[in-house]
């Protein structure tokens, strides 16, 4: 039985470092490519090391026209939807977190629901109505398209940090003189933080990867966020690849950044969301 | 933007717990003592996200259906006048257009093959997690958080960089091969070999999702259980059929919804694939609705199509929320 099962565990392993192979690939040559000197991507024969390193990809993506504005076009959209989506999300989820009232059941299945809608469904009607309110290439559209995007999954997830926090520290709290919105933000919202910084993460990597609504909402190239902006190196005349690799990096860095960060808080959020009725 | 874009952009449903053995839920504190003494305060926090929901999904949902019973076209978007109303023309017109219903078989057949893909790869993977050593587990959920955090427009980039005709790696990677010339292969001239490039994306971007989600379910199959089936002389095959499979199904069926729905409304993968400008054959429901709503210009035609795609995805919504219900998400 034992050598047999060391057998097999060999066999495994090397099955799972052919899966690992697979899934890390693409990452490698992303990087690879960002730091390949241009005569070797444009080499018939792919090689999979490069022979130098240099960053003139990265100098060529930082020299593309716009490259300012579009980071400071992103960080303005996704940094005003996601404290607007966290605000506004905070106090509904503690309202279904800690009330029980009318209507609470049909608010949560509005959030989910409203999760599976296609985008492309919502994009004619939103861009018809940001139009004929003269709101097409403003970035307050985009801002509110961003922030009601993630709001529904950024509530439902602080609602399961609510209500893991035990009633009797509110309910001590209000003996002891607090009122009802000030035993909140003493005792829960404390208690919460984690919960709020992997939601806020959460959302702010839903924000500064989406691209279709600020592709179609945003229309001057000044105003183009980093998604939209990145799609400059792809020509009629052909694809400026080394360059359009090194931007993609330099565009996740912050998203992988978050993600690390927050991994294990974001876990945790997920599962207590999902496990606390 | 949540489903087609990314898997990233889209929350991931959590990763439901199946309540173990029949632990008696506890109640939630319903009523507080002494009943609702304030019953206004819910009502005026939930208030400000009512508003914001409805004005971003419930009244273009309410204007999509409006203006699939119109025909509004550019001169009424620029006028600002009312599109003349045309009834259910928009609706026979488009099922009556043979193009739709191509447009609508494709967009199942590469769902079904999607999900297939990314449902059997990813519970294999998950199952294979689970007899490998610490570190290549370890290696391997690296790269599966790596493929997870990547933003789903740089994927495709490299995606596209990778099966690039002329400096792809995959071609000068195959032509290596004896026998083969891939060189200068342009993978996009056949819409069934474009595809399969797509679906590779849209496979490889989900599988960490699924694993992830399934490994997790697979680590509370009891390891008893499973021992007890192996010496009452269960095959492997069999312990996982009637010992595994149903402690893991309700996370697998929602999981497979969510890849139904995701799968269904690709959009960015092949928008992004082909240059802002993917030829007719390329579209999906989704494409098939933008580019005649922007590019043809006919606003109608566009949510009229986008309307049939969310009334042929309700039912999978349905069952998805049932299952939500079902594990006690939403109590």
């Amino acid at each position: 039985m034992r050598p047999d099962r060391k057998k097999h565990r060999l066999v495994y392993n090397v099955l799972g470092l052919g899966v690992f192979v697979v899934m890390a690939f693409p990452v490698y040559w992303l990087l690879v490519s960002a730091f390949r000197p241009n005569h070797e991507i444009r080499s018939y024969d792919q090689t999979l090391w490069p022979s130098s390193v240099t960053l003139d990809n990265f100098a060529r993506a930082v020299d593309a026209p716009n490259f300012w504005t579009a980071i400071q076009s992103s960080l303005i959209i996704c940094g005003a939807s996601v404290a607007g989506a966290m605000l506004i999300g905070t106090i509904a989820a503690f309202a279904i977190g800690r009330f029980d009232f009318y209507g609470r059941k049909p608010f949560m299945t509005v959030l989910i629901l409203v999760q599976l809608l296609p985008p492309t469904a919502m994009l004619i009607p939103i861009y018809v109505q940001l139009n004929g309110m003269g709101a097409l290439n403003e970035y307050w559209g985009v801002i509110v398209v961003y922030l009601v995007s993630v709001l529904p999954f950024t509530t439902w997830m602080i609602r399961g940090f609510v209500i893991n926090v035990p009633r009797e520290l509110e309910e001590a709290a209000m003996v002891d003189g607090c009122t009802r919105m000030g035993a909140f933000w003493r005792v829960i919202f404390p208690l919460v933080a984690p919960g709020l910084a992997a939601a806020s993460i959460f959302a702010l990597i839903t924000a500064w990867n989406e691209y279709l609504f600020a592709y179609i909402l945003l229309q001057d190239n000044d105003k183009y966020t980093l998604n939209v902006w990145l799609m400059n190196f792809t020509t009629d005349r052909g694809t400026d690849y080394g360059a359009l690799m090194a931007a993609s990096v330099l565009i996740a860095i912050p998203v992988v950044v978050f993600f690390m960060i927050v991994q294990k808080k974001m876990a945790a959020g997920l599962t207590s969301g999902a496990v606390k009725g | 933007m949540t489903a087609a874009d990314t898997k990233a952009a889209d929350p991931p449903a959590a990763p439901p717990q199946k309540p173990r053995t029949a632990a008696p839920v506890p109640p939630r504190g319903t009523a507080r003592p002494g009943g609702t003494p304030r019953p206004k305060l819910p009502y005026l926090l939930i208030a400000p996200a009512i508003v914001a929901i409805g004005a971003v999904f419930g009244y273009p949902l309410v204007k999509t259906v409006i203006m699939s019973f119109q025909d509004m076209r550019r001169a009424h978007l620029w006028g600002g006048t009312t599109p003349p109303w045309v009834g259910f023309e928009q609706f026979t017109n488009i099922l009556g257009d043979s193009e739709f219903w191509w447009v609508t078989f494709r967009t199942v057949l590469f769902m079904i093959a999607c999900v297939t893909a990314t449902m059997g790869l990813g519970l294999s993977v998950a199952l294979l997690m689970q007899r490998l050593s610490t570190w290549v587990r370890l290696l391997l959920t690296g790269a599966l958080v790596a493929a997870w955090a990547m933003p789903l427009l740089v994927a495709t980039s490299i995606f596209r960089w990778l099966s690039d005709s002329d400096y792809g790696v995959i071609n000068s990677t195959l032509s290596k091969i004896p026998g083969l010339d891939f060189q200068g292969h342009n993978w996009f001239l056949d819409p069934w070999q474009g595809f399969t490039v797509i679906g590779a994306v849209v496979v490889w971007g989900a599988i960490p999702f699924v694993v992830v989600t399934l490994y997790a379910a697979l680590t509370q199959v009891p390891r008893e259980l499973e021992e007890a089936a192996q010496l009452d002389g269960a095959g492997a095959f069999g312990v996982f059929r009637n010992v595994v499979f149903p402690v893991i199904k309700p996370v697998f069926q929602m999981v497979a919804t969510l890849s139904v729905i995701w799968d269904f409304n690709v959009f960015g993968q092949i928008f992004l694939m082909r240059g802002n400008k993917p030829e007719p054959e390329y579209e999906l429901l989704g494409l098939y609705s933008f580019s005649k709503a922007f590019d043809s210009a006919s606003f109608s035609q566009g949510t009229a199509i986008a309307l049939i795609t969310v009334l042929l995805l309700s039912g999978v919504a349905v069952y998805y929320l049932r299952q939500l219900m079902k594990t006690g998400e939403v109590e």
